[in-house]
C-alpha cells in the first residue's frame, strides 16, 4: 500500500510539472485538442488512481474537473479565461494535496466545494484573470518518451561504482606496465579500459536533465505575474531541450525566476504607456537556452523600458556606492551593471512581485557562486536582455591540476584565462609594499603565491614557477603563482566536509585517477583571502586603493586620435568622455574651442577629420581648469609603464611608452594646460571672487570698484572658489584655502583682520597684497 | 545491536563507540594534508572511490597528538560525509549488556565535550564517545 501511495505521489507530481505549460497553451488556444486531451488524461488518471487508494478529496476534485473537461471535449462548452482559472485552481489544489500527502500532514478541507462550484457552467464573472498569456506554439504536443524512474541514490551508487572501477583499472594498468605483460593481455586490457571510459560517460549523462524541467513552470508563473500586475505578456520559450546537470537546474531556478519577475514588474510598461509609446500592447518576453561549449547560456529578453541608467547612477551615488566623478566616467554598459551593486534596488516602491528583499546583488552572487556569470544588454526605452552563463554541470568539471608546497590542487578550467611561465619575457613583476604586481603584456594584476595564501610558508625561489591568470569574478582577475602545472583532467567533484569548506578556499574534493585525493580551489575564495580587489571594486571605490594601483603602474587611457595615431594619457587627468556635435566646435579668438553647455573649453587634438557628425572628447582637468581633447576612439585602459624615450622638445607629447610591445605617444598634460588654458582677454588679471553674492552692496558698489581697479570679478557660485586668486567677503563663510579679505560695515570694528568697507585705499591695498602674495 | 560497541583507545584512555555508527575499521595509506583546515583535520585519504576526511581524535579533544606507527581509522558517516577517526589502538567489537552510566567525575573540557557516558567492561571504565562531536573539533585552543 505504501509503495502504491508513493508511486502515486511521484507520478502525480511529475505529470503536474509537465502539465503546467500545456494548460497555459491550451488557454491561449482553447481549440487545441491535443492539449485539452493531455489535461483530460491527467485528471482522469488521478481520478482512477485515487479511487482504489481511498483518497476521497482527490476523487471529488478530479471527478469534477473531468466532467467539465469532457464537456469541453464534446464541444458542449467552450473554454474561457474564467473556466481555465477554475481548472487551474483545481489542479493547484491537487498539487497541494499531493505535497500534504507526502509529508503526512492533513490539509484543511476548506473550500474544495467552492473550487468545484467554480467549474460549474454559467459561473458569473470568474476570478479576475482577464490577462491571457500566449505561448508560442513551438513546443507541440509531447511525444511519449521511453523512460523509467530511478531514485537518485541509485544513480549515485552507480556513479561511485564506476569511479571505483576506474581506479581499479588504473592500478591494473600500472601493474601491467611494471610486469611488461604480453600483447594479448595488453589488447584485452585496452578493450576493458575503453568500456570503462564509455560507461563513465554514459553514467555522467544520466545526471543530465532537459532544462524543460525548469522552463515548463515558466508559462504559469508569467501568466500569474502578468495577471497580478495587469500587464499582458507574450512569452516565447526557446531551447527547452538543452540538457544540464539536475543540481544545476535547481541552483538557477531562483535567479531565473527573479529576473523574469523583474522584467515583467519593472521592465515591461503598463498597457496604456506602451500604447502611447507605439509598442504592441502585450509586452514580449523571450526566454532561451542554448549550449555554448561547456557552458549553458540562458537569455531573458524583454521589450520594456530597459534600465534607466541615469536613475541607477543617481541611486548609486546617493547610496555611496560610487562617487559622482567616477559615475560620470563610467561607460553606459557599466552604468546599467550598477544594479548589481549591493544595497541598490531601482524599484522606487516595493511591490509584491519583485520587492522580496532579494536584490540583484544576490542574484549575481548566486550565479557567480556556481561558476557562472551574468551580463546585461540594456537598450534604454527599448528593452533589456539578461545573459546568464552557467557551467554544464557542477559535479564533473574540467580542471587543471597544479602543485604547490608539495601538494596537488585542481583549478577549474573555466576560471583560467591564461598560463604563463614565470621566466617568460612577457612578465614583469614589481613589488608594491609587501604585495606584488605582475604585468603581463601590459596588463597589471595582483600576483599571489598559492603557498602563501594557503599558509604553507614563504616560497624560497621563484625559479621555474608558473603563473595562472584566473578570473575570480566577472571583473576580478589575478595572477596565481604555483610551483608547477600538470594535467588537464575531468574531475568528479563532491562537496568536502564542512570543516574543510569553512576555510573558504576550496570548492570541493575529488579523487583523480592517481588515487590521491585532491581539493578543488575556489579562486574567488582565494582572491578574498589574499585581499585581491576586483577591478570593478577598484573603479567603484577609489578611496580603497587596490594593490593594482601601485606607484609603478599608473593607469593610462589608450586612445586613437583623429589623425589615427595611438596615444595615451594618464587616466587621472581625464575627467570624463563626451560626444559632442561637430558644430559645437569652432575656431574662435585664435584657438579651437568647444561649447559644452554653458562652458567654453579650449580644444586640442583636433587635427584631422572627425568621423560622422559627432566628435568624441576627453575632458581633461587639472583640478581647476578644464580643456578638451578630441579623439577618434578609446581603445583601452592600460597600466602605463615608465617613459621609454622622452620627447626632445616640450610639446603635446611627453615621450614614448611601450604598451604591449607597441610604441605609444604619451601626452604631456602639463604642456597642454600651459598652452591651452590661457585666457587671452585678461592673461594677467587676478580673479577676485566676491563671496556675498546676494548682497546688494557687493553687487552694485563693490563690484564696479574692484573691476575698475583692473581685476577680473566673479560672484560666488559662478566659478569654483578654488580658482579665485582672492576672495572678498563680508558675511559669507569661506572654507577654501585662498587668501581672504574680510570687510565690515562697522568702522569701529575694523582691525588687522577686517577692513571697513568704505575704506577704499585700505580695501584695494588688501586685495593687492593678497594677490601679490599668491603670485 | 544496541549493545555492540567498538572498543579503542585515544591517548591511552579506553573508549567505546556504538558499533552501529561505525562503517568499517581500516588501515589507510597516505594522508594528504589540507592547508588552512582546523588542526583536528589531519587531511584527506582515499578509501576505494571514497574520499575520507581524516580527523585526529587527540587534537579534536584538545590533546597533543602522539606518534603513530600505522594509520588505522574508524570510518563513520556523518550527514553524508565520510570521516576517518584516527585513534590509538583498536581492540574489537564487544557486547556490553549494562546501560551507559552518567559521568559523575569531572573530565577535562575536551573529553567532557565528546563523552556521552561511562561503560563498565571487564573491570575497566570506558568512555562512550559521540563521533559527531569528535568530528566537530575543539573550540578551545590546544592544551599547551
Amino acid at each position: 500500500m505504501d509503495d502504491l501511495l508513493s508511486e502515486f505521489i511521484a507520478e502525480t507530481r511529475e505529470t503536474l510539472e509537465a502539465l503546467s505549460g500545456e494548460i497555459i497553451a491550451w488557454e491561449a488556444d482553447p481549440d487545441d485538442r491535443a492539449r485539452l486531451d493531455a489535461i483530460f488524461r491527467f485528471v482522469h488518471t488521478v481520478k482512477g488512481s485515487c479511487g482504489f487508494l481511498d483518497l476521497p478529496r482527490f476523487e471529488r476534485l478530479s471527478h469534477a474537473a473531468e466532467d467539465v473537461l469532457s464537456e469541453l471535449r464534446a464541444g458542449a462548452r467552450r473554454a474561457d479565461a474564467g473556466l481555465v482559472s477554475a481548472v487551474l485552481a483545481v489542479i493547484d489544489r491537487i498539487a497541494e494535496l499531493t505535497e500534504a500527502l507526502e509529508s503526512g500532514e492533513t490539509l484543511p478541507d476548506g473550500d474544495d466545494a467552492l473550487l468545484i462550484a467554480a467549474l460549474a457552467q454559467d459561473q458569473a464573472a470568474g476570478p479576475a484573470t482577464a490577462q491571457a498569456v500566449s505561448v508560442a506554439a513551438n513546443a507541440g504536443p509531447r511525444a511519449p518518451t521511453r523512460s523509467i524512474r530511478v531514485p537518485l541514490e541509485l544513480l549515485d551508487r552507480i556513479m561511485s561504482g564506476v569511479s571505483d572501477m576506474v581506479l581499479a583499472r588504473n592500478e591494473l594498468a600500472r601493474r601491467l606496465r611494471e610486469m611488461g605483460a604480453e600483447t594479448e593481455v595488453g589488447g584485452a586490457f585496452e578493450r576493458l579500459s575503453a568500456c570503462v571510459a564509455e560507461m563513465r560517460d554514459a553514467i555522467t549523462r544520466t545526471r543530465m536533465q532537459r532544462i524543460e524541467k525548469l522552463f515548463s513552470a515558466l508559462p504559469r508563473m508569467v501568466r500569474d505575474t502578468s495577471a497580478e500586475l495587469g500587464k499582458p505578456v507574450d512569452l516565447e520559450i526557446i531551447g527547452s531541450d538543452v540538457e544540464l546537470d539536475r543540481e544545476m537546474i535547481e541552483l538557477i531556478r531562483d535567479p531565473l525566476t527573479h529576473m523574469i519577475r523583474n522584467s515583467i514588474d519593472h521592465g515591461i510598461e503598463p498597457r496604456d504607456e506602451r500604447r502611447r509609446l507605439g509598442k504592441p500592447e502585450s509586452g514580449r518576453l523571450c526566454i532561451s537556452a542554448r549550449q555554448s561549449g561547456n557552458q549553458i547560456v540562458i537569455e531573458i529578453a524583454d521589450d520594456g523600458r530597459g534600465i534607466d541608467e541615469a536613475r541607477v547612477v543617481a541611486k548609486a551615488v546617493a547610496a555611496g556606492v560610487i562617487s559622482q566623478d567616477m559615475a560620470d566616467a563610467l561607460p553606459p554598459a557599466a552604468r546599467a551593471a550598477l544594479v548589481f551593486a549591493p544595497g541598490l534596488s531601482t524599484a522606487e516602491r516595493v511591490t509584491a512581485i519583485s520587492g522580496r528583499g532579494v536584490g540583484m546583488d544576490v542574484v549575481k552572487s548566486n550565479i557567480e557562486r556556481i561558476g557562472g556569470t551574468i551580463e546585461l544588454d540594456n537598450r534604454p526605452r527599448a528593452g533589456l536582455r539578461t545573459i546568464i552563463r552557467v557551467p554544464l554541470t557542477l559535479t564533473i568539471i574540467a580542471a587543471l591540476t597544479v602543485s604547490a608546497g608539495g601538494l596537488s590542487f585542481a583549478v577549474p578550467r573555466g576560471a583560467i584565462e591564461e598560463i604563463v611561465q614565470m621566466s617568460s619575457a612577457m612578465i614583469r613583476v614589481d613589488a608594491v609594499g609587501n604585495a606584488r604586481i605582475a604585468t603581463i603584456r601590459g596588463r597589471a594584476m595582483p600576483l599571489v603565491d598559492l603557498e602563501t595564501v594557503l599558509g604553507m610558508g614563504p616560497v624560497e625561489s621563484q625559479q621555474g614557477r608558473t603563473i595562472i591568470v584566473v578570473r575570480a569574478a566577472a571583473a576580478c582577475s589575478y595572477a596565481l603563482c604555483v610551483a608547477a602545472v600538470h594535467d588537464h583532467e575531468e574531475l568528479v567533484i563532491k562537496p568536502a566536509s564542512p570543516a574543510i569548506m569553512a576555510t573558504g578556499v576550496y570548492a570541493g574534493k575529488s579523487l583523480p585517477d592517481s588515487g590521491v585525493p585532491m581539493l578543488l580551489l575556489d579562486v574567488a575564495g582565494i582572491a578574498a583571502r589574499a585581499g585581491v580587489a576586483g577591478e570593478d571594486q577598484a573603479t567603484l571605490l577609489p578611496a580603497e586603493e587596490p594593490v593594482a594601483e601601485g606607484p609603478q603602474t599608473v593607469s593610462g587611457l589608450l586612445f586613437r586620435d583623429l589623425a589615427g595615431t595611438v596615444r595615451a594619457i594618464r587616466l587621472a587627468v581625464v575627467e570624463r568622455l563626451e560626444d559632442v556635435p561637430a558644430e559645437q566646435i569652432r575656431f574662435t579668438a585664435g584657438q579651437m574651442r568647444v561649447a559644452i553647455g554653458e562652458k567654453l573649453l579650449p580644444l586640442a587634438g583636433f587635427e584631422g577629420e572627425p568621423r560622422g557628425s559627432a566628435v568624441k572628447l576627453l575632458r581633461l582637468s587639472d583640478g581647476a581648469a578644464e580643456i578638451a581633447y578630441a579623439i577618434d576612439e578609446v581603445i583601452d585602459i592600460v597600466a602605463l609603464p615608465p617613459i621609454a624615450q622622452r620627447a626632445e622638445r616640450a610639446g603635446p607629447v611627453a615621450g614614448v611608452v611601450l604598451v604591449a610591445g607597441e610604441q605609444v605617444e604619451l601626452l604631456d598634460p602639463f604642456w597642454l594646460f600651459a598652452e591651452l588654458d590661457r585666457d587671452p582677454g585678461s592673461p594677467t588679471k587676478p580673479l577676485c571672487l566676491l563671496a556675498d553674492r546676494d548682497d546688494r552692496w557687493t553687487r552694485e558698489i563693490l563690484r564696479p570698484l574692484v573691476e575698475a581697479a583692473g581685476y577680473r570679478v566673479a560672484l560666488a557660485g559662478d566659478v569654483a572658489a578654488e580658482a579665485a586668486d582672492v576672495i572678498v567677503a563680508a558675511e559669507a563663510e569661506i572654507d577654501v584655502a585662498r587668501p581672504i579679505v574680510r570687510l565690515t560695515p562697522d568702522r569701529s570694528r575694523a582691525d588687522g583682520n577686517q577692513i571697513y568697507r568704505y575704506d577704499r585705499a585700505g580695501l584695494l591695498a588688501a586685495i593687492e597684497r593678497s594677490t601679490a602674495r599668491r603670485a | 545491536m544496541e549493545r555492540l560497541y567498538l572498543i579503542a583507545t585515544i591517548a591511552d584512555q579506553p573508549v567505546a563507540i556504538r558499533a552501529e555508527l561505525v562503517e568499517s575499521v581500516v588501515d589507510i595509506g597516505a594522508i594528504s594534508p589540507v592547508p588552512l583546515a582546523p588542526p583536528h583535520v589531519a587531511g584527506l585519504a582515499a578509501l576505494r572511490s571514497k574520499v575520507l576526511t581524516i580527523v585526529c581524535c587527540e587534537r579534536a579533544l584538545g590533546l597533543a597528538p602522539r606518534p603513530r606507527t600505522r594509520s588505522r581509522i574508524v570510518v563513520v558517516d556523518i550527514d553524508g560525509h565520510h570521516y576517518g577517526l584516527l585513534v590509538g589502538t583498536i581492540e574489537d567489537a564487544r557486547v556490553i549488556e549494562a546501560d551507559p552510566q552518567p559521568i559523575r567525575v569531572r573530565l577535562e573540557p575536551g573529553w567532557a565535550r565528546v563523552s556521552l557516558g561511562m561503560l563498565e567492561y571487564e573491570g575497566e571504565t570506558l568512555l562512550l564517545l559521540d563521533p559527531e562531536r569528535i568530528v566537530a573539533g575543539c573550540d578551545e585552543p590546544l592544551a599547551a
